[in-house]
């Protein structure tokens, strides 16, 4: 097709933070789609590409010039435009000029408001090569990142590294434009070392990855990605080892290296008497090396680093590495022996050093508040009989907890926090149980991470982050939009994450106002009213919500409806969302709930006191079906709470549903708004009575009808 | 004259087999400095005062506010009183060496003269793993910061390459580019020894000859003896100076003795308050409430100091001067 023309744009970089590329590739696409569109110019998708140094967009079919518009435009009216011999004024005239269309070509059309003198207008559609000088700029512009800067000067552009070349090639021709001094081309460039020539041409879509593929670079990250799980399992396959898996550190190091190529070190195996956790994580987060395992998940004394070369030369790189790696475990090997030279406990006295928040005061205060809370919480448990729960061990590791953060290891690998603190503790003889909740009381770190393995764990776990709940909650630090540097979600969510997954009862209103009264007791004392606990409980509710949806794949409406009825604990929130969900789709459940929302309604419409607190005068209830309800409901309702009483919710719920057929008569014969007032005032109390007693497991009139309830699970797949 | 011929030949082959020639640390120190005078740079000396980094030289903080160009190079001992290990890790020092750039404007081909300057060392890159990891900076106590990489060279980070944006609280215009080379760090993987102190510095002697007393007795110093309470009055003291000399100079404002207000002499005392807030830091002596009000007192002289500055040399209005100036002043604040 001649009217259409493809496209290479390529912003040329310094280096871009892996970190940011993956984002910007796909918000490249969506900017020039939708300047495209809006510029009707779009007719297959973009594709974008990342890459160190590089953001690039090729589509294969762009058209060439906007198609003509037709356009009408209104004159003067025919009444001003002619005179009365049917001449034209010199208001047409002046019209005909105004439009550069003859007055031959003129015509009158009727409009609402009369008949009016108009003009057929052609708008010439404009050229792609015109357009697309703005559209590229104006992407480049519109890209946003995180801390962008400027580099030619205060009033120069904004980017996130400055930009050194463009290329944008229409059809095979450079469309010029320039930004920022650097004007357009067609020549990208290659590997900054190993490309064959300096300037790379690029005419078509087609020579786009593979010239630069020619010259070491691999612009595509789906390439980049395979190159090194290609290499990682050959090299790991020779030495019979397993790479210790690491999606996250995968993603970096494909953004990380233009042309990635895996090679193998070496580390002296005396280092293999530090912790393996200490290994990995100095590997990873200061060399961004892969650690190998045998067959008996131990790890071996040899990395795997991705280079940004095509080989390892002369094995100089591999030397390189391992002189790096072996100062880098020589360092954490001196830290893991000098840290231990006091013991953990001994550290709580630097915790005062360690600022939380300035006015919530330092570790040291907040460990003493984590004490007190887990202690609470250890208690509860051990008095409901709670396997595991031993409140001596809660105190203990929740006055460990912390102490790491004041160690050197801990200072120079933040993210070892918890889990060294665990390790010192086991090294240096504490209870094991105490030694694996210190380790694991970050935990959950996230919706997919696992919770901590054993019940003290949880205590401290869920101390902790109640503290900081409550504490940031009563200073005003509350999560808004993306910013929550307190990470006061992610706590929220790894209490309700523990308590699901560990099958743990617990009052959160009760563990919240117990985290509240901690913080006015102990340092830094701070008064947290009852309306701050209160939002921390809806708070957490919020989290629960999202995450009996998004995570445990309940229907968006039975999770509404159990907790609309009760949120305090979530175990039994989650017996109620079961109940609820193996109930629904039997005979009577559906349209007693259609009933319940049809009671809720005529209870809005009368009012906020009518009848709901007055008790239901047998006297005035004059029709049977109203009688029968009032009888029936009654007895229901004493099966439902005995069932209730043991937890047994669905049973609870099938004798609550086999109240439809008298729901349903008493809408049939009865008028509720009754001309009478006492009658009807009375007939309200027992509707609102009826919907009070049946809505302590889950407010059916929360519960969508069939063909609504998919619609949230869609926003679930996307 | 031919067993000379001879080695250089050997020396070469090796040099091209990515084989170092061994290179003591001072003559690391004149390769650099031979290639940045050839760059157009001001080789100039290490500041007398004690500096946390080469940034805190006068020779950076001051030249790069303000319009005009300039190009500077020179090594800065460096001390970090918290990073002292008594000379027992091989990595870790109380003073290390930095030699630092500044190229203001940042030119367009940057990247590239900072390569050459590897090359020039002797390296060669086709052999070697370079990389550039996104690494920002920022110093509190200077109201300063930057984006930039770490250089990384086989995993070894050899360099911080920082775009300047903003230096004493003031937006840099024209923005400078600030390379500071790890001197240890690169010697170590040019002589490929262990320890820095193995370095060699000059032909006969080490590095651990020369400074190894320096370690043992600045960290001794550091972590137990350093007098907190006198510390503190001598912070106090010198911070005194430092505003005493700042509002003496707000009355010359205006009056033929400008020129010769002593900015630079406040300068000094802030940097000893730096210093000396540093060690406090490293003997453990600062509370937590303590410790941002202390970098913010440094920071309030750092930024009056640049704002002084930029008033003496036009660049800015005074600001008791129009309140249109003082409202932008708020305006870049916020943002």
């Amino acid at each position: 097709m001649t009217d259409r023309a493809s496209l290479v744009f390529e912003i040329g970089c310094e280096e871009i933070p892996a970190g940011l590329l993956a984002k910007a590739a796909t918000e490249l696409k969506a900017i020039l789609e939708k300047h495209l569109e809006a510029n009707r110019l779009l007719v297959a998708p973009v594709v974008t590409f990342a890459a160190p140094r590089r953001l690039a967009a090729i589509s294969n079919a762009v058209l060439l010039a906007q198609t003509d518009e037709k356009k009408e435009v209104l004159g003067p009216p025919k009444s001003v435009a002619f005179d009365n011999v049917g001449q034209p004024t010199r208001a047409a005239e002046s019209f005909s000029k105004k439009q550069g269309v003859p007055i031959s070509s003129l015509y009158t059309t009727m409009t609402p408001r009369g008949e009016y003198l108009a003009a057929r207008l052609i708008i010439r559609g404009k050229t792609a090569r015109e357009l697309l000088a703005e559209i590229l700029t104006r992407a480049i512009r519109e890209l946003s990142f995180p801390r962008s800067m400027c580099w030619t000067g205060k009033k120069g552009a904004r980017f996130i590294r400055p930009v050194r070349w463009i290329v944008a090639v229409l059809d095979g021709k450079v469309i010029p434009f320039e930004f920022e001094g650097v004007a357009s081309g067609n020549t990208t460039r290659g590997h900054r070392f190993l490309a064959h020539s300096k300037n790379i041409k690029i005419t078509e879509p087609k020579d786009y990855l593979s010239r630069l593929r020619s010259n070491f670079v691999l612009a595509d990250a789906p390439e980049r990605r395979k190159k090194i799980e290609r290499e990682i399992r050959s090299i790991a396959a020779k030495g019979k080892w397993r790479v210790h898996e690491d999606p996250a550190l995968l993603e970096t190091v494909t953004y990380l290296n233009e042309y990635p190529t895996v090679i193998r070190g070496d580390f002296d195996a005396r280092y293999l008497e530090l912790p393996w956790e200490i290994i990995v994580t100095v590997m990873r987060d200061h060399q961004k090396y892969f650690a190998v395992e045998n067959r008996r998940n131990e790890i071996e004394p040899h990395f795997l680093a991705v280079i940004n070369l095509d080989k390892g030369r002369a094995g100089l790189v591999r030397r390189g590495h391992e002189k790096v790696l072996r100062a880098r475990l020589a360092d954490a090997e001196f830290f893991w022996q000098s840290d231990q030279k006091r013991r953990l406990a001994d550290y709580s006295e630097m915790l005062a050093h360690i600022t939380f928040e300035s006015r919530l005061g330092s570790y040291r205060d907040k460990t003493e508040r984590m004490r007190e809370i887990a202690r609470k919480i250890a208690r509860n448990w051990f008095d409901s009989g709670i396997h595991g729960a031993d409140i001596g061990a809660a105190d203990r590791a929740a006055q460990l907890a912390k102490c790491d953060l004041a160690t050197e290891m801990v200072r120079e690998f933040t993210e070892l926090q918890g889990i060294m603190g665990g390790l010192y503790a086991r090294s240096q003889g504490e209870d094991e149980d105490v030694a694996w909740a210190v380790y694991d009381h970050y935990k959950p770190v996230g919706t997919e991470d696992t919770v901590p393995r054993n019940l003290t764990g949880c205590a401290v776990s869920i101390a902790d982050k109640l503290d900081s709940l409550a504490a940031c909650f009563a200073v005003g630090i509350v999560p808004t939009g993306s910013s929550d540097p307190f990470g006061l979600r992610r706590a929220a969510s790894g209490i309700i994450q523990i308590l699901l997954e560990k099958n743990l009862s617990m009052s959160l209103s009760t563990a919240i106002s117990s985290a509240a009264q901690t913080l006015g007791s102990h340092a830094p004392k701070i008064k947290v009213p009852v309306e701050v606990e209160n939002k921390v409980l809806e708070f957490i509710g919020e989290r629960a919500k999202y995450l009996f949806r998004e995570k445990y794949g309940f229907a968006y409406d039975e999770v509404n409806a159990a907790m609309a009825a009760s949120a305090d604990d979530l175990v039994d929130v989650r017996n109620r969302i079961l109940a609820l969900r193996a109930i629904r789709y039997t005979e009577n459940f559906e349209p007693l709930a259609v009933a319940f929302r049809r009671i809720r309604k005529i209870l809005e419409k009368a009012g906020p006191d009518c009848g709901r607190a007055a008790a239901v005068d047998d006297a005035l209830l004059r029709a049977d079906a109203e009688q029968l309800l009032h009888r029936e409901a009654r007895s229901l309702a004493e099966r439902a709470s005995k069932h209730k009483r043991t937890g047994q919710y669905k049973e609870a719920l099938e004798a609550i549903s086999e109240l439809r057929p008298t729901v349903d008569r008493f809408f049939d014969d009865v008028l509720v708004m009754d001309p009478d007032a006492a009658v009807r005032k009375n007939r309200l109390a027992l509707l609102a009575g009826l919907l009070k007693e049946f809505s302590t497991i889950a407010d059916f009139s929360e519960m969508a009808a069939e063909e609504k309830r998919d619609e949230p699970s869609k926003s679930l797949v996307r | 004259m031919m067993a000379r011929a001879a080695a250089r030949a050997a020396l070469k082959k090796n040099m091209n087999d990515g084989i170092h020639f061994s290179i003591s640390f001072q003559d690391l120190i004149f390769g650099l400095e031979t290639y940045w005078s050839k760059q157009g740079c001001v080789i100039q000396q290490p500041y007398d005062v004690e500096v946390g980094a080469g940034t805190m030289h006068p020779e950076t903080f001051f030249r790069v506010l303000g319009p005009n160009s300039y190009r500077v190079a020179y090594v800065q001992p460096s001390r970090r009183p918290a990073d002292g290990r008594y000379g027992e890790n091989p990595n870790r020092l109380y003073k290390h060496t930095q030699l630092q750039v500044i190229l203001k404007p940042s030119p367009a081909n940057i990247q590239d003269l900072y390569l050459d300057s590897l090359r020039a060392l002797g390296i060669n890159l086709r052999e070697h793993d370079i990389r550039f990891e996104e690494d920002n900076w920022e110093s509190p106590t200077l109201g300063a910061w930057g984006v930039g990489w770490q250089v990384l060279l086989d995993g070894l980070e050899i360099t911080q390459f920082t775009y300047f944006q903003q230096s004493g609280g003031i937006d840099l215009d024209p923005v400078s580019c600030e390379l500071t080379y790890g001197l240890e760090r690169i010697a170590a993987f040019l002589q490929d020894v262990d320890s820095v102190f193995q370095l060699r510095w000059s032909r006969d002697t080490s590095y651990g000859d020369i400074r190894l007393p320096e370690e043992e007795q600045f960290s001794t110093y550091s972590f137990e003896w350093a007098d907190a309470r006198r510390t503190r009055e001598m912070f106090d003291l010198c911070e005194k100076e430092a505003q005493a000399i700042l509002a003496h100079r707000d009355r010359a404002a205006k009056s033929s003795s400008q020129r010769r207000a002593p900015i630079l002499a406040a300068y000094d005392f802030c940097l000893k308050c730096s210093h000396l807030f540093n060690i406090l830091d490293s003997r453990g002596a600062i509370s937590t409430t303590e410790r941002a009000a202390l970098i913010a007192r440094v920071r309030a002289l750092s930024c009056q100091i640049a704002r002084d500055y930029s008033v003496t040399n036009g660049w800015m209005e005074s600001e008791s001067g129009s309140d249109e100036v003082t409202s932008s002043r708020q305006d870049r604040k916020r943002q």
